[in-house]
């Protein structure tokens, strides 16, 4: 009778577990999975990976799985439009992480904000991304908090007098960056010698270059993609400019090295994370990751890993209805709420300043680490 | 400043002025516009990096192999284009169309064979040395782009001036019926002149990758714009021209980057283009159209 029962509880618990299966909660992934944004959409989808495998494997989020549903956006603005579509009303998921860059936030953001479904960046670091609306998240440390700490070390470091700049002015991402180096600029005091510009796509630096050597600058400041960057660093060792480059979050990458070699020595560059702090939650996150993909992480992948946890996070304190409208709505108010001790730190949300009292979503609040580049790797920086 | 900008302008300007050298070459003998130009000569690049990295080649062999590979895509293309358009006498627009249709299929190939990322020559196949003279850094690689450059363009106008091959093609150049009654064979020519001007086009695709470290499927896109631009300036279908205005555009680009704003400097290269071409429509050595209207 007592064998009898439990099997009983057994087999309802059986079925009830099927019922969950069923209701697995599906999550939609836009990054840039090929392309030139694809060296930081790719880290970010395996971020997105392991966190969600992590969390399977204990069971899910309140018994539910949570089933990723991958999408390519290519990096491209009309992409990440048709991806965001086909999340939201095909997939039906619950919330969109992505896309990879800010031009596409711009773009797509409005398609989630205008259909109630929460779009959360996790590389989107242009100021005003989250002005698009609430129902748009970043956990990305926005360049405006990580810049004045990073040229503020550098300044002390190199004692640099005055800099010249050079960005990119026709992306979201590198055009913001160097708004907010011009602003910080001008608050730290530091004159700069000459602004140069390229647009995406070019490959020859030199004439800018060239200007940017006679002006005789301590440091270059250079708001540019790593591609770019590592190229604009190997054109300047090849025309004598020895001094050092100061970079924004567009440094943030393995390819930087690879390109460039050893032609970014003494690079300074701030990131919200870093492979060797010591904290459990990183040191887990370093060692998980190398495990599944046989490579070092990076701060992206970091990134998503923390992203997809404070989502999972916001879902343990929710009862899902099963009526999708709904369901987007509460997992919307209660991530704000969401607070986590996480790969990149401690983490928590706080809300955009948002434009003309229009409502907005939601910015990380975060400290950076500041590297400086030795021996071709990032090594995070000590002091004097 | 002056003098780094200044080589800057040189290395840019010759191997616009070979780009342009293969595609004024077409349309003086031809007298077809062939859009494929910019994607044969992306072409050109990807042959030599693959030569290079999958053989542990040298650079001259991927040279080579860039020559041989976009020599024969350009063989191909007249052959199997260009010259069914030519026997039926199809208008100068189509030509124009198809070869954009090749641009379409290498371009797609490229991308299905290398990816889309951006791919460079492995560092050890580059010659190291730079020197510095005064102010001026030279790299040894910018030596070797400017000399190649120019020794190809020389060989080419001393064939054209000096040779029998030289004189049946300017004798096509003028007109394309006369030369068979003459006992020409224009076909054969025809072919010839698409091999070697693609060839051509493939060495300056490795020339480009070579000097920004920068190999993509689109690369064809911007150069085949200013490669227009060129042949238009110095005249259609002109090799001086070619020359000339190749060099004008790389100095002109460099300078109005250098010393007024690299926000417009294309917008100041391609306004003293316009300025010039409201001066002298024909281009800066072009008779060619006077004569064949």
């Amino acid at each position: 009778m007592n064998i009898l029962r439990k099997f009983l509880v057994i087999l309802a618990g059986a079925s009830l577990s099927c019922a969950a299966c069923a209701a697995d909660i599906k999550i939609g992934v836009a990054e840039a999975l090929t392309g030139g944004a694809a060296q930081y959409g790719i880290p970010n989808r395996n971020g997105f990976q392991l966190a969600a495998d992590e969390i399977n494997a204990k069971g899910g989020v309140n018994g539910n799985r949570l089933q990723l549903v991958v999408e390519d956006e290519q990096g491209k603005k009309e992409e990440a439009i048709n991806v965001f579509k086909k999340l939201i009303f095909q997939d039906k998921v619950l919330i969109i992480f992505g896309p990879t860059l800010s031009n596409s936030m711009f773009a797509a953001g409005p398609v989630a904000n205008a259909a109630k479904t929460v779009a959360f960046g996790t590389s989107n670091t242009a100021n005003g991304i989250t002005d698009i609306g609430p129902y748009i998240f970043r956990n990305s440390v926005m360049e405006s908090d990580v810049l004045p700490i990073t040229i503020a070390t550098a300044v002390k470091h190199y004692r640099i007098k005055k800099v010249a700049v050079i960005y990119g002015n026709d992306d979201a991402f590198t055009k913001s960056g160097y708004d907010v180096f011009k602003k910080v600029l001008e608050e730290q005091k530091i004159p700069v010698t000459t602004t140069e510009t390229y647009v995406k796509g070019d490959v020859d630096f030199k004439a800018q270059l060239t200007k940017i050597k006679g002006g005789n600058p301590d440091a270059v400041v250079c708001s540019c993609l790593a591609e770019e960057a590592a190229n604009i660093m190997l054109q300047a060792r090849g025309l004598g400019i020895k001094v050092p480059f100061v970079g924004g979050n567009g440094f943030n990458s393995p390819k930087l090295f690879e390109i460039s070699k050893l032609a970014g020595e003494g690079t300074f560059v701030g990131s919200p994370w870093a492979n060797n702090n010591p904290a459990p939650a990183n040191q887990h996150f370093v060692a998980a990751y190398k495990q599944k993909f046989g490579s070092e992480p990076n701060q992206f992948a970091a990134q998503a890993y923390d992203a997809l946890n404070i989502a999972a996070a916001a879902l343990q304190t929710l009862k899902l209805s099963g009526n999708l409208e709904a369901d987007r709505q509460a997992l919307r108010d209660a991530l704000p709420r969401v607070s986590i001790n996480g790969a990149t730190g401690p983490f928590k949300f706080r809300p955009a300043a948002g434009k003309d009292g229009k409502p907005a979503g939601f910015d990380a609040e975060q400290k950076p680490f500041i590297y400086i580049v030795q021996g071709g790797k990032f090594t995070l920086y000590a002091g004097k | 400043m002056l003098e780094q900008q200044l080589l800057n302008g040189l290395t840019l300007g010759s191997v616009y002025a070979l780009f342009a050298l293969g595609f004024t070459l077409i349309f003086g003998v031809l007298a077809v516009i062939n859009l494929s130009h910019g994607a044969v000569f992306m072409v050109g690049s990807y042959a030599a990096l693959f030569v290079v990295t999958h053989f542990a080649a040298p650079l001259w062999l991927g040279l080579i192999a860039a020559m041989l590979v976009s020599g024969f895509i350009g063989l191909g293309v007249d052959v199997l284009i260009l010259k069914p358009l030519r026997a039926r006498n199809a208008p100068h627009l189509i030509p124009m169309i198809a070869t954009i249709g090749v641009t379409i299929i290498l371009t797609n190939a490229i991308q299905g064979l290398f990816g889309v990322e951006v791919q460079r020559f492995p560092e050890e196949v580059l010659p190291a040395a730079d020197f510095v003279v005064g102010e001026v850094h030279v790299r040894a690689l910018e030596i070797g782009i400017v000399a190649i450059a120019f020794l190809l363009m020389a060989l080419l106008f001393f064939a054209l001036k000096k040779t029998q091959l030289g004189r049946a093609l300017r004798a096509i150049a003028e007109s394309p019926k006369t030369a068979a009654l003459l006992g020409i064979d224009v076909e054969g020519l025809f072919h010839l002149t698409s091999f070697a001007a693609a060839a051509l086009g493939g060495v300056a695709g490795v020339l480009i990758g070579l000097d920004f470290n920068a190999i993509t499927p689109f690369m064809g896109q911007p150069i085949l714009l200013k490669g227009v631009a060129v042949i238009v300036l110095g005249g259609m279908g002109d090799i001086r021209g070619a020359l000339i205005g190749g060099l004008f555009l790389g100095f002109a680009e460099v300078f109005s980057k250098g010393y007024i704003s690299s926000q417009i400097g294309d917008a100041v290269a391609f306004g003293l283009l316009f300025l010039i071409l409201l001066i002298r429509p024909s281009g800066l050595f072009g008779r060619v159209l006077e004569r064949k209207g």
